[in-house]
C-alpha cells in the first residue's frame, strides 16, 4: 500500500488538460502487477510488465493492436492464467481466487457477448443472477441502469435490434449490475461513430466521479487523454512509458507540432531542407512533422527558406506523438 | 445482520449501495453457480418454448399413431410371439421415448455449445462473472436435463394414453430416457466444445451416428433379429441400452438381471465419462 506510483499535478504551460490529482494514502492499491508475463508457445504476448493502480484512479493501457493490452485485461479479469509474475486484485490472486476476484469487477469485453436471444432488460437480470443477486434487488437496479445507459425505451427490445453504440452501452450497463468498484473496459469505443463515443465517454466520466476505478485499454489517443488520470504506453508486451497524459507529452514531445504535407513523392526528399527547424523532425509517408516549442515560429522559418507545403497545420502535441517518439510507429496503422 | 449492512461495515460498498458485497457474491456463486447458469439456459429455451412443446407433444402422437394404428395392426396380426408376448406398440414405445431424448441431446449439446464458444460467444459473458467454466458446463447440462425430464414425461403420458405401458413401473422410462439422453449427449458435448471451426460436423453426427443408432438399436425389432455383422451397433448404442432398460420397467421384459445391471452401468458410465471430458474441455478452452 505504500509504494504507489505518484503523479505530479504541476500544470505546465500549455497543458492540454488538468493533470491528475496526486494519490494519497486514502486510496489503497486495488490492482498490483509485478513482472506479469503471458506467453503463447514462443510468443510473449505480455512480457514482464509491472504497475499498480490506486482506488478511484482511471488507468489506461495505450498501445496498438497486438500490444498485449487485451491479454493483460484478461489476466486482471481472472479469465486467463498468467505464465509468470505476480498479480493481485483487491489483495487476491486471480489464479487461486478467480470467483472472488471476478465478484469485485465489472467487465466490458472487447467483443460484445450479450445474450442476443434475450431481451434487453433480461440481459441485465440474468447477468445479475450470476452474482447471486436477488430479483428484488435486480429489477429496480436493471431499470436504473437502463436509464443510465439511455436504453429505457428499448427495455423490451431484442438485442439484435440495437445499434452498435446501444449494444456497447448495454454491455456497460450489464457490467455495473453488481455495483463493482473496479470496471475493466477493453477498447470500449472501438467501432463506434463519434457521437456514440461521446455519449459513452460521458457515462464513463460519471462513473469516475462516483469513485469507480476504471481500467481501460484503447488505441485512441483522444480517448486516453479524455479518460485517463494515468496510463502506460504498451508495445510488444512491454511498458514503454508511464505517467499522466500531460506528463508523458511533456517528457516525450514538444509543446507544439507543425504538420506539413508536400505530396507523398516529396516528403522524404524535402526533409533535408527542413533540418534545423524546431527540435526534431519526423518524416512519415504522408507528412513531415516538426516538433517545436513555438509552432508558428517554426512555420515562418519554413516559409523563409522558400518552401511551400501543400498544407500546413500547427497543433498541440498529443499522445500520438508520444507513441511515435517511443516506438517509431503510429498508433492506428 | 443483513448482507447489505455487513457489506457496508466491511467498507466494500457505498452506504447507499444495495448490492451485496463481492465476498457474498463469490460465496453464493461458488455454491449455486451451476444453478444460476441453468436459469439463463432455461430463459433462452423459454424463447423457443413453443417449438419445444410442439416437438414434445407432436413427436409422440405422430409416432404412436403411425406405429399403433398403422404398423401394429399388420405386425400384431402375425402373432405377438416375436415381441415377447406384448403388442407391437407396447414393444416399440420405450424405444421411442428413449430415442426422442437422444435426438434432443444431439441438438441441445451441439449447436448451443458452438454458440457459446464461437458464434455468439454466450459463454464468455458469464465467464467474466464469478462463475467457473465447470459451472457453466454443469448449468447447461442441468437445464437440458430438465428438458429431457419434461419431454419424456409428456411422451410417457402419450404412451400411457395409447395403453402401451401396462405395468405399474412404466414411469421409470422417463428417468431411463433422461439418462440415455445424457449418456449420448455428454460425450457429444465434450466433442462440440473441442470444435473450433464449423465444417458441418453436427450434420454428420446426425446422419451417420444418430440415425443408424436410431434404426439399429432394437428400436423397431429385437436386436437379435439383425445379423451379427451389424448387431454391435446396438451393443455400443445408448439407445439400445436405454430401450432394453425401459422395456424391463415398462412391460416386465424378461432378461438376465445381470444384463439389466449392465444396461444401467453402460448408460451411467458413458454419462460420467462425458461429464469429465466436458469439464476438462470447458476449463481448458476458457482458461487460455
Amino acid at each position: 500500500m505504500h509504494n504507489k506510483a505518484t503523479v505530479s499535478s504541476g500544470a505546465a504551460a500549455g497543458a492540454v488538460q488538468p493533470a491528475a490529482e496526486p494519490h494519497t494514502e486514502a486510496h489503497p492499491t486495488v490492482i498490483r502487477a509485478e513482472n506479469l508475463t503471458k506467453t503463447y508457445g514462443d510468443v510473449a504476448a505480455v512480457d514482464g510488465i509491472s504497475f499498480s493502480v490506486p482506488a478511484g484512479e482511471s488507468f489506461g493501457l495505450l498501445g496498438p493492436n497486438g500490444a498485449g493490452k487485451s491479454t493483460t485485461m484478461k489476466m486482471i479479469g481472472g479469465v486467463t492464467r498468467r505464465t509468470s509474475g505476480n498479480l493481485h486484485i483487491m489483495g487476491l490472486d486471480p489464479d487461486t481466487h478467480g470467483p472472488e476476484v471476478r465478484a469485485h469487477l465489472g467487465v466490458v469485453p472487447q467483443q460484445d457477448n450479450l445474450d442476443e436471444e434475450l431481451r434487453v432488460r433480461d440481459n441485465l437480470l440474468v447477468y445479475g443472477r450470476y452474482f447471486g443477486l436477488p430479483m428484488s434487488y435486480l429489477k429496480p437496479k436493471a431499470d436504473e441502469l437502463l436509464e443510465f445507459a439511455q436504453l429505457t425505451d428499448k427495455a423490451k427490445s431484442k438485442v439484435d435490434a440495437l445499434s452498435g453504440g446501444m449494444k456497447r452501452r448495454l454491455t456497460i450497463a450489464r457490467s455495473l449490475i453488481n455495483e463493482p468498484r473496479i470496471l475493466l473496459l477493453d477498447e470500449p469505443t472501438t467501432g463506434l461513430d463519434p457521437q456514440a463515443r461521446h455519449i459513452l465517454w460521458d457515462r464513463l466520466f460519471r462513473l469516475k466521479e462516483q469513485g469507480v476505478t476504471l481500467i481501460l485499454t484503447t488505441h485512441y489517443m483522444d480517448e486516453a487523454e479524455q479518460l485517463c488520470d494515468r496510463l502506460i504506453v504498451v508495445d510488444k508486451g512491454r511498458i514503454m512509458a508511464e505517467g499522466s497524459p500531460v506528463q508523458l507529452i511533456r517528457e516525450h514531445s514538444t509543446r507544439e507540432v507543425v504538420e506539413l504535407r508536400f505530396g507523398s513523392e516529396r516528403n522524404t526528399t524535402i526533409s533535408a531542407e527542413l533540418e534545423g527547424i524546431g527540435e526534431r523532425l519526423e518524416v512519415l509517408p504522408d507528412r513531415v512533422l516538426i516538433y517545436a516549442h513555438d509552432g508558428e515560429a517554426a512555420l515562418e522559418q519554413v516559409a523563409s527558406r522558400g518552401l511551400r507545403p501543400l498544407t500546413s497545420l500547427v497543433r498541440r502535441s498529443s499522445l500520438e506523438d508520444v507513441f511515435l517518439r517511443l516506438t517509431g510507429r503510429s498508433l492506428v496503422e | 445482520m443483513s448482507e447489505v449492512v455487513k457489506a457496508n461495515l466491511a467498507g466494500n460498498t457505498e452506504l447507499h449501495s444495495r448490492a451485496h458485497s463481492p465476498e457474498v457474491a463469490a460465496a453464493k456463486a461458488r455454491r449455486w453457480g451451476a444453478f444460476y447458469y441453468a436459469e439463463q439456459v432455461l430463459r433462452v429455451m423459454k424463447g423457443y418454448s413453443w417449438s419445444i412443446i410442439m416437438y414434445s407433444v407432436g413427436h409422440p402422437v405422430a409416432y404412436l399413431f403411425a406405429m399403433g394404428v398403422g404398423l401394429a395392426t399388420l405386425v400384431d396380426s402375425q402373432g405377438a410371439g416375436a415381441f415377447g408376448g406384448v403388442g407391437y406398440v407396447t414393444f416399440v414405445a420405450p424405444a421411442l421415448v428413449v430415442s426422442a431424448a437422444v435426438m434432443t441431446a444431439a441438438n441441445e449439446f451441439t449447436f448451443p455449445v458452438m454458440d457459446g464458444f464461437k458464434w455468439r460467444r454466450t459463454y464468455y459473458g458469464p465467464h467474466a462473472s464469478p462463475l467457473t467454466p465447470q459451472q457453466i458446463a454443469a448449468g447447461h447440462i442441468m437445464a437440458v436435463t430438465l428438458r429431457f425430464l419434461l419431454q419424456s414425461g409428456v411422451y410417457f403420458a402419450a404412451v400411457a394414453l395409447f395403453g402401451a405401458a401396462p405395468g405399474g413401473w412404466g414411469w421409470v422410462t422417463i428417468l431411463v430416457a433422461t439418462l440415455a439422453g445424457l449418456s449420448f449427449g455428454l460425450p457429444l458435448m465434450a466433442y462440440a466444445a473441442s470444435i473450433t471451426e464449423d465444417k458441418g460436423q453436427f450434420a454428420l453426427v446426425m446422419r451417420f451416428i444418430v440415425m443408424p443408432l436410431f434404426l439399429f438399436s432394437g428400436t423397431f425389432f429385437p436386436l437379435d433379429s439383425l445379423p451379427l455383422a451389424v448387431r454391435w451397433i446396438g451393443w455400443i448404442s445408448p439407445i439400445w441400452h436405454g430401450t432394453e432398460l425401459g422395456r424391463v420397467f415398462s412391460y416386465g421384459y424378461q432378461e438376465p438381471p445381470l444384463l439389466t445391471i449392465l444396461h444401467a452401468a453402460v448408460l451411467v458410465g458413458l454419462a460420467v465419462l462425458g461429464w469429465f471430458l466436458t469439464r476438462r474441455q470447458f476449463a481448458a478452452r476458457m482458461g487460455q
